[in-house]
């Protein structure tokens, strides 16, 4: 089309501009023949979306910006920050809204009026809001802030592409955008974790399998012999994932026309799938993501190098090879036969020391630094963090065990444990590495205020303490009343009497949450006055050299 | 770049790997003994665990384990033991009358303890988990009875329900006086005013007590009872109990004689079995209004 112009559009530039037309007009058929109101709103929203990527292609091409960025600058790669920034920011935007939501369904949960009785602000709907927003949408961004930001800088390289990071991370964000305004408006596949419709799975396939071929494309460049350990587990977990989400969502739409699809798998076999998905969500998402960013964020704010390079090849590959086994320990005592369930409990034993590997290189890379702790509150956060991961990885595999899940399961204790981990441990990991990563992108030395990081991290800390004790106690309790037989064989307690003993357990839960939110909005401040305080700017013009591992 | 550039760290006396990236360096350091003999023992225990338990798939079965252990044939068994247990005490139960498992003391004490669970299991839900009832769902700890306060009568509405899909269920209808234009506004204030007066509820002296009062015995004594007393054949509430089900007041009248609301309780015979509802009907009666 435009070939009289001296430059052409990049292959890439192309290859997107004609996809997202063409995607653009299927929705827009999709918006208008559609029954399904909800359907029709996403289609239109994506649409709008796809033809606002094809019009910013085109004014970079008009406006003769679109000449690809130079790879190095004075012999020095040329970083591609920007999806960085972006990222970095939509993860900070996300956590306090997964929080707010977290904190408004727990208050429901001890006084159920607060559902007032509308369908969008019902449990049900809310829940998943909380669950994905956290997980996804706040977790994430700060992986792909982070991913982006490790992978250039351990592999000495300009990640690939003009189009594609942008692509990725704005194509991922609104994912989140369309599974969220789906949980409000009802629509939901209805598995836990997994609950977008397909239309969304499909949309974050992609976006993912180009997430895959940017990272991939970094490595591919790198300008180091090896591969730093981070890397090892950011592309475990953006493969695995990709695997997980495809098998776990593999759906038939009833018409292209309706947001309504069904699974293909069944019964039992579908239970299995869905907590084989489930769990390892948590062990490549929440857990081999974040010890990615464990392996570059610790080592560098306590400027020591990593423990033990054997220990973290070992537990490598321990933790992905084991960790795959462990989901029928989410489905003991059911329809699933005994041998699926044992081998679930055994791998789940077997899998605390292949965790722990990750706890101990964590901490023992403070060993000659531990006096930091005393002085830098960021690195406090993050050995916190690794604290909880250790405590919450040997709480797990205790957990599977069948006489244990048999006092434990359905109980609250379980919704303690995932906050363990989830507060404690991928919160604070990524508090840690927020507070690194903006001051760095924006050319500071350090936060605005560490003071403030003091606050956030004394009130969330006393806020997750509350939060699992509350838990612990109400579910272990709540377990034992449902067990509860007199002396004749009879149930000694009903349900809803075990509701109604949980309820002050509830509110000191929804209290601890709340104090966590509070210290996510004194991050949100000092970050944000990171950004704009720039009085010492002009000496920080390459703030990541005067860090290098004390030799 | 930064290969075979080994070097030793001064702080812990551990030589590095002698690659770097982006000033990050790695410790040589093995592997912590603790570690590793916990991921063994883990191992072996695992193993040990497998030879002993069901766990590893074939092709069209799997290893059953040495111990022969099997958690569906432990939970039937479990299931078949408690069934076994309570058997005995069961069946005398069930031959019993209800005035027997009253003034027998161990059936009465196995019906009050069946009775107890299988209340806050499928009746607390409407009625409360104290049995006080809510508006719309009668109150079971007061000596006023809708259809009838005797262990018989009890039994019967448990097992059959009132207006339920069961065909012995109790069944009562109230005429929609007001909808069904049998009586005018006028009247169905009117009677409203009197019903009020019956029920010793303040009442307006704008509307003839005594038109009221020919009203009620024309319309509505046939089945309340010439002094509202009621009636517990056919369901008719007592209007002078201070225990009513919907609401007690002059408009709380004029609506149900408009337009009478009529509540539905399951028959849970079927569902619960004899036993179950013999215990319930004692359990019930026991809560402090039986008859």
């Amino acid at each position: 089309m435009a070939v009289r112009k001296a430059r052409h559009l990049t292959l890439e530039e192309g290859g997107f501009a004609l996809s997202l037309t063409i995607l653009a007009f299927l929705c827009l058929i999709v918006a208008g023949r559609t029954y399904d109101q909800v359907l029709a709103f996403h289609a239109v929203v994506l649409t709008v979306a796809m033809l606002a990527g094809v019009f910013v292609i085109f004014r970079r091409y008009f406006d003769e910006v679109n000449q690809p960025a130079p790879l190095e600058i004075d012999d020095r790669p040329n970083y591609n920050m920007g999806p960085v920034k972006f990222s970095a920011w939509m993860a900070v935007f996300w956590g306090v809204a997964g929080f707010l939501v977290g904190c408004i369904i727990a208050f429901q949960l001890a006084y159920p009026a607060l559902n007032l009785d509308l369908p969008w602000t019902s449990f049900g709907r809310l829940r998943p809001l909380h669950t994905s927003a956290v997980i996804f949408a706040f977790g994430g961004n700060v992986l792909l802030a982070t991913s982006f930001y490790v992978v250039q800088r351990t592999c000495n390289a300009r990640m690939p592409g003009q189009i594609s990071p942008w692509f990725v991370v704005l194509g991922y964000n609104l994912f989140i955008v369309i599974a969220g305004t789906g949980y409000l408006l009802g629509v939901t596949q209805g598995k836990e974790y997994a609950e977008p419709e397909w239309y969304a799975d499909w949309m974050l396939t992609i976006v993912w399998v180009a997430y895959l071929l940017v990272f991939l494309g970094t490595i591919w460049r790198r300008r180091e012999p090896h591969i730093y350990v981070a890397n090892w587990f950011y592309l475990a977990f953006i493969v695995t994932v990709a695997v997980l989400h495809i098998f776990n969502n593999a759906s038939l739409p009833v018409s292209i026309y309706s947001s309504k699809s069904y699974i293909v798998w069944s019964g039992v076999q579908d239970a299995m799938v869905q907590w084989w998905y489930g769990h390892n969500a948590v062990g490549f998402f929440l857990t081999a993501g974040f010890l990615a960013i464990m392996y570059y964020f610790i080592p560098k704010r306590a400027e020591r190098p990593v423990y033990s390079y054997r220990l973290s090849i070992v537990h490598f590959w321990a933790l992905i090879f084991i960790y795959i086994w462990a989901g029928p320990h989410h489905l003991h005592y059911t329809a699933l036969p005994q041998w699926a369930s044992t081998l679930g409990m055994t791998f789940s034993i077997i899998l605390w020391m292949p965790s722990w590997g990750g706890m101990i290189n964590g901490l023992m890379t403070l060993s000659g630094a531990w006096d930091k702790l005393r002085t830098d509150p960021v690195l406090r956060m993050m050995v916190v963090s690794v604290a909880f991961y250790g405590m919450s990885t040997f709480e797990g595999p205790v957990m599977s065990i069948r006489a244990v899940n048999s006092l434990s399961h359905y109980t609250d204790w379980t919704i303690g444990h995932v906050h363990a981990g989830a507060l404690g441990w991928v919160g604070y990991i990524s508090f840690g590495a927020l507070y690194c990563l903006i001051p760095w992108l924006y050319g500071r030395r350090n936060v605005y205020s560490l003071k403030l990081v003091d606050w956030h991290f004394w009130i969330s800390t006393l806020g997750i303490v509350l939060y699992i004790c509350a838990m612990w106690v109400s579910g272990i309790m709540q377990g034992l009343m449902w067990r509860a037989y007199d002396s004749l064989g009879f149930l000694e307690y009903s349900f809803i009497e075990t509701v109604d003993a949980m309820h002050p357990y509830y509110v000191i839960r929804a209290i601890g949450g709340t104090m966590f939110l509070i210290g996510a909005l004194i991050m949100v401040y000092n970050l944000i006055m990171t950004a704009l305080h720039s009085e010492e700017a002009e000496s920080a013009s390459e703030p990541n050299s005067g860090l290098v591992a004390a030799e | 770049m930064a290969d075979h550039k080994k070097e030793i760290d001064n702080v812990t006396g551990v030589e590095t790997t002698g690659h770097e990236w982006d000033g990050l360096k790695e410790l040589n350091n093995p592997l912590p003994k603790w570690w590793l003999y916990i991921f063994y023992a883990t191992i072996a225990w695992s193993v040990v665990y497998w030879i002993l338990m069901p766990s590893w798939p074939l092709i069209n079965s799997y290893t059953t384990g040495l111990l022969g252990y099997s958690q569906r044939s432990v939970a039937t068994q479990e299931y078949d033991e408690a069934l076994e247990a309570r058997a005995q005490t069961g069946q005398e139960l069930m031959n019993a009358s209800l005035e027997e498992i009253q003034n027998t003391p161990q059936l009465l004490e196995f019906a009050m303890a069946n009775g107890g669970a299988a209340f806050a299991d499928n009746c607390a839900p409407c009625h409360g988990t104290g049995a006080t009832g809510f508006v719309g769902y009668p109150n079971l700890q007061d000596d006023n009875w809708i259809w009838g306060g005797t262990l018989d009568d009890i039994a019967m509405t448990i097992s059959y329900g009132v207006r339920s899909e069961h065909d012995e269920t109790r069944v009562g209808e109230m005429l929609a006086f007001g909808r069904d234009e049998l009586l005018d506004k006028e009247q169905v204030k009117t009677v409203s005013n009197y019903v009020a007066s019956l029920a010793g509820l303040d009442t307006n002296p704008s509307y003839d007590m005594a038109a009221g009062k020919e009203l009620y015995a024309e319309n509505c004594a046939s089945c309340h009872a010439d002094n509202g007393t009621g009636l517990q054949e056919l369901g008719a509430p007592n209007l002078t109990s201070p225990s009513w089900v919907y609401d007690r007041s002059v408009e709380g009248i004029v609506a149900q004689v408009n337009n009478p609301r009529h509540g539905v309780m399951p028959a849970w015979i079927d569902r619960l079995g004899e036993t179950t509802v013999k215990s319930l009907a004692v359990y019930v009666h026991s809560l402090g209004g039986g008859q």
